[in-house]
């Protein structure tokens, strides 16, 4: 298979105004003849179908959750980045598209950076007069910060609750086409499989999470917004529901997988306390700002934080990387923490813990302005902890929560299946093989807002789609399949319940395809997923029928997916020797302990084929013309 | 530690429900209300009894999936926690609670603890939004905006959806959650030109939707997880009043 990009020709300056207007348009009287799909209601998927509904399409928008409201872009905290330079700090579209792919430690497609850097600034005023309350300085104007690796203050924020802010924008705008009639919603409701007719994307099977009832839905094009993967480690920051069934039901129907196995590892959540632990608290990245992260220079220094005088501390990163200090990278904080936890000198009954501490930030700005700064997550903090971190330090660990892999998309957004697009964390497209902090909103909104409108339009306007119904042999085959899969888990008459096969998937990729990655570990990764796999098939029990609300139900499949995306994960994993960005490859590092990349032979974005027994890569070579790759340095 | 649970069972919308007692002992103070439900249900499904439905997604406090009432109370004891986010330090070992699920005509049981808030979402249909369209909007530091009235807006905007005010109201008003929105809104200069359509659109659906009528009873703000202030509810009722009295004229 061939992977055409179709990037655009030209100055990256003019591109995205040069494929907009070679684009082919429908007309606005025929917007409404076509039936369009969006699965999830984030800030990608409620955001698009907003738009297109805005444009005249009708729309069927689906969430597993009670309302589009409660997708989980709601729970970002720190901000989203515009190159808007208000602040006059030396900001501007190539700046933040500069910054970007470097971020992205060169594994990104840089004309699709260069659209996301010069989209951002639309964004903000889209979001702004929705009524979205930034914060704003005293005179009335946006107020900016600085956010995770960025050297200029580019990133607005809503409080602590930014992604809930916009979110709720989208979500507003998405009621509002709701009640003009334009998009169906179809909450509750979750999307299990793709249907492709004649090698197109024609619809998907759904499954009502009340009644058990399962639909076909008939489209003439499909937009995945289905978020990311995370929870393949049971343990992540993600929300307990996010999954990966939608896209990986996509992949296995033909669209090309990328990069799985980039996954971001979030340098500042709350530590794990127990086995019974269900989910991972993020605390917004914005703390680094203030905070210093530190632990003790002996190992085994029990001592309370504050009993441990200066000259027993080390401020590794300030240490380390001089000019970035608490501000490098999230992949370079959570490798660092995670290194000296292995020297020992973690903190935290488990020892997996760094302490983050506000004290010489308290005593120069004063407590007002710290609780003004961050008071929500102090109190959050406080909450989950009992620690009062106003006057002891907070104890943070990495914890994965986004993931740059997804599925393959062109410039246009669409997969390897024509008809088939992807927005948002579910494709693989901006980020490379590290996020920045403050980016994900920004892509999300970008895909939803600005992007799929035009690019979906073209293939509207491109393609002549034969009529097809839900009585189609291949929605017949896909209702079947589904069905009998369900069937398949209420039958099995096993003994260990879904979360208990969940958490041990879990610590399994956590241990062999997480922070840092050798080949020995994830060779015996996929041998051991293969078996918990085949004994998940056998042993696990759900109870109750499919015509009622069955959460256990829900999860099984949900699970089964993550089974076989874990393997897919360690496979690329394993075939990616370099390190580069999240993925962390122990063989390949500097004598100093940071990551190499090997651009020579890696310089290219690995998108994945299913076939049966074994998948086949494919690759995308990545060019750079405007930002030359370098080893990225934060000293 | 361990706690006796009384639980709301109920298979379905159209189902009777009754109370149900369980014990939990493999429980640890550091656990929230959720994983303390979490540990059960296991124990629940391999002795082969059905577990128990309950709502939640982020379990981080901002998603607004979860909640019950516990003991009486929306979300339980601590103040401006959802019971994610509720740890069981602030119970005594062997502590006897009673969980239930939001009780309100317009929020019908779907199976034990899972209530249907879809009355939430068309009432913001009816007109919690500004009416923009992508790429209509003009510079984002066009409009100045006073800090404070940014800030106010916030502090209403801060809503996450959760139905607790309802559950909560002797009347089970929504005037807290409708108010919100309406003041989040309203106080910004994007929000003027629909503010009046706003306001009658969305109290007359809250009406529909057979919630109670606000007596000023506060209830709702002291449950309420984002410590929503009952000052919405007075600009709620301004609007509507100012709204009902522009469109005779």
């Amino acid at each position: 298979m061939q992977l055409d990009a179709k990037i655009p020709s030209g100055p990256i300056e003019k591109a995205w105004d040069k494929a907009k207007f070679e684009m082919k348009l429908v007309n606005p009287a025929n917007k409404r003849k076509h039936q369009i799909i969006v699965v999830g209601s984030g800030l990608a998927g409620g955001s698009a179908a907003a738009t297109l509904a805005e444009l005249g399409y009708n729309v069927k928008c689906f969430c597993f959750q009670d309302s589009p409201r409660r997708a989980h872009s709601i729970a970002a905290q720190g901000g989203i980045n515009a190159a808007k330079n208000y602040q006059n700090d030396g900001d501007s579209i190539y700046r933040l598209f500069y910054d970007t792919v470097k971020g992205g430690d060169f594994r990104a497609r840089e004309t699709n950076v260069y659209r996301l850097a010069q989209v951002s600034v639309d964004i903000i005023d889209q979001c702004v007069a929705q009524g979205v309350p930034f914060a704003r300085e005293y005179g009335g104007t946006l107020a900016n910060r600085s956010f995770g690796g960025a050297q200029v203050s580019r990133t607005f924020y809503a409080r602590g609750q930014t992604g809930q802010q916009l979110l709720l924008g989208a979500y507003q705008a998405l009621e509002r086409q709701v009640d003009a009639g334009r998009v169906k919603m179809f909450p509750r409701t979750e999307m299990l499989d793709l249907v492709v007719i004649d090698g197109r994307a024609r619809g998907i099977i759904t499954r009502n999470l009340v009644t058990g009832a399962i639909d076909a839905h008939v489209a003439d094009a499909v937009i995945l917004a289905t978020g990311g993967y995370g929870n393949v480690y049971y343990l992540s920051t993600n929300a307990k529901g996010s999954n990966c069934t939608a896209i990986w039901r996509a992949y296995k129907r033909g669209a090309l997988f990328a990069n799985p196995c980039y996954t971001q590892i979030h340098p500042t959540c709350i530590p794990v306390s127990g086995h019974y632990q269900s989910k991972l608290t993020l605390m917004s990245e914005s703390l680094r700002n203030d905070g210093r992260i530190w632990v003790p220079l002996q190992k085994g220094d029990k001592r309370p934080p504050n009993e441990i005088p200066e000259q027993d501390r080390d401020y590794y990163l300030e240490r380390r990387y001089p000019s970035f200090g608490n501000l490098v990278p999230r992949d370079v904080a959570s490798r660092n923490a995670k290194s000296v936890c292995d020297e020992g000198r973690g903190v935290g009954e488990h020892g997996l813990g760094v302490y983050l501490d506000f004290t010489d930030a308290i005593q120069r700005l004063g407590r007002a302005t710290i609780t003004e700064r961050y008071g929500n997550l102090f109190e959050m903090y406080e909450r989950i902890t009992a620690e009062d971190p106003y006057h002891v330090p907070m104890r943070i660990y990495p914890a994965i929560h986004y993931t740059m892999g997804g599925l393959w998309v062109d410039y246009e957004l669409m997969s390897t299946i024509p008809g088939l697009f992807v927005i948002g964390e579910a494709n693989f497209s901006d980020h490379g093989a590290n996020r920045l902090g403050a980016s994900a909103l920004m892509q999300g909104l970008s895909d939803g807002y600005f992007i799929i409108p035009y690019t979906l339009g073209n293939y509207l306007a491109s393609t002549k789609l034969d009529e097809v119904s839900a009585t189609h042999p291949e929605f017949i085959e896909a209702q079947a399949s589904v069905a009998n899969r369900t069937r398949q888990f209420l039958n099995s008459a096993g003994t260990r319940t879904v979360d208990s096969f969940h958490r041990e998937l879990g610590k399994l990729v956590w241990d062999d395809c997480g922070m840092s990655r050798n080949a020995p570990g994830l060779q015996q990764a996929i041998t051991k997923i293969r078996d918990l796999r085949d004994q998940y098939w056998r042993e696990v029990k759900v109870l109750g029928n499919s015509q009622e609300i069955n959460q256990a139900l829900e999860k099984a499949g949900r699970v089964a997916d993550f089974f076989e995306l874990a393997e897919l994960m360690c496979i690329d994993a394993l075939h990616r020797e370099e390190s580069c960005g999240g993925h962390f490859r122990e063989e390949h590092q500097t004598p100093d302990g940071e990551a190499l990349r090997d651009d020579e032979h890696f310089s290219y974005v690995a998108a994945w084929e299913y076939t049966d027994p074994a998948p086949v890569l494919h690759k995308e070579p990545l060019t750079f013309e405007y930002v030359h790759p370098s080893q990225r340095s934060y000293k | 530690m361990r706690l006796v649970l009384n639980i709301w069972r109920q298979p379905a919308s159209k189902a009777p429900g009754k109370m149900v007692r369980y014990e939990s002992a493999n429980l640890n103070p550091d656990m929230s209300m959720l994983e303390a439900l979490d540990v059960l249900n296991e124990e629940l499904i391999l002795k082969g009894d059905s577990p128990i439905a309950f709502e939640h997604d982020c379990r981080e406090g901002i998603c607004g999936s979860c909640g019950f009432v516990i003991d009486g109370i929306a979300h339980g004891p601590i103040p401006k926690t959802t019971v994610c986010q509720l740890t069981l330090r602030h119970f005594e070992d062997g502590e006897e609670l009673y969980l239930e699920p939001w009780r309100s005509r317009a929020f019908p049981v779907l199976r034990d603890l899972m209530v249907d808030r879809a009355a939430f979402d068309r009432i913001i249909a009816a007109g919690g939004y500004v009416s923009v369209a992508a790429g209509s909007a003009p510079d984002g530091n066009t409009i100045p905006i006073k800090k404070e009235d940014s800030d106010r807006a916030m502090d209403a905007a801060a809503c996450i959806g959760c139905g607790a005010c309802v559950a909560a109201c002797p009347n089970a008003s929504a005037s807290l959650f409708v108010g919100a929105k309406i003041s989040h809104l309203g106080l910004l200069p994007q929000g003027q030109p629909e503010r009046d359509k706003r306001s009658l659109s969305m109290v007359s659906q809250m009406q529909r939707e057979g919630f109670g009528q606000c007596t000023n009873i506060g209830e709702c703000e002291a449950v309420c997880p984002k410590g929503i202030h009952l000052d919405v509810i007075a600009r709620m009722n301004h609007d509507f009043i100012h709204a009902n009295w522009n469109s005779r004229s």
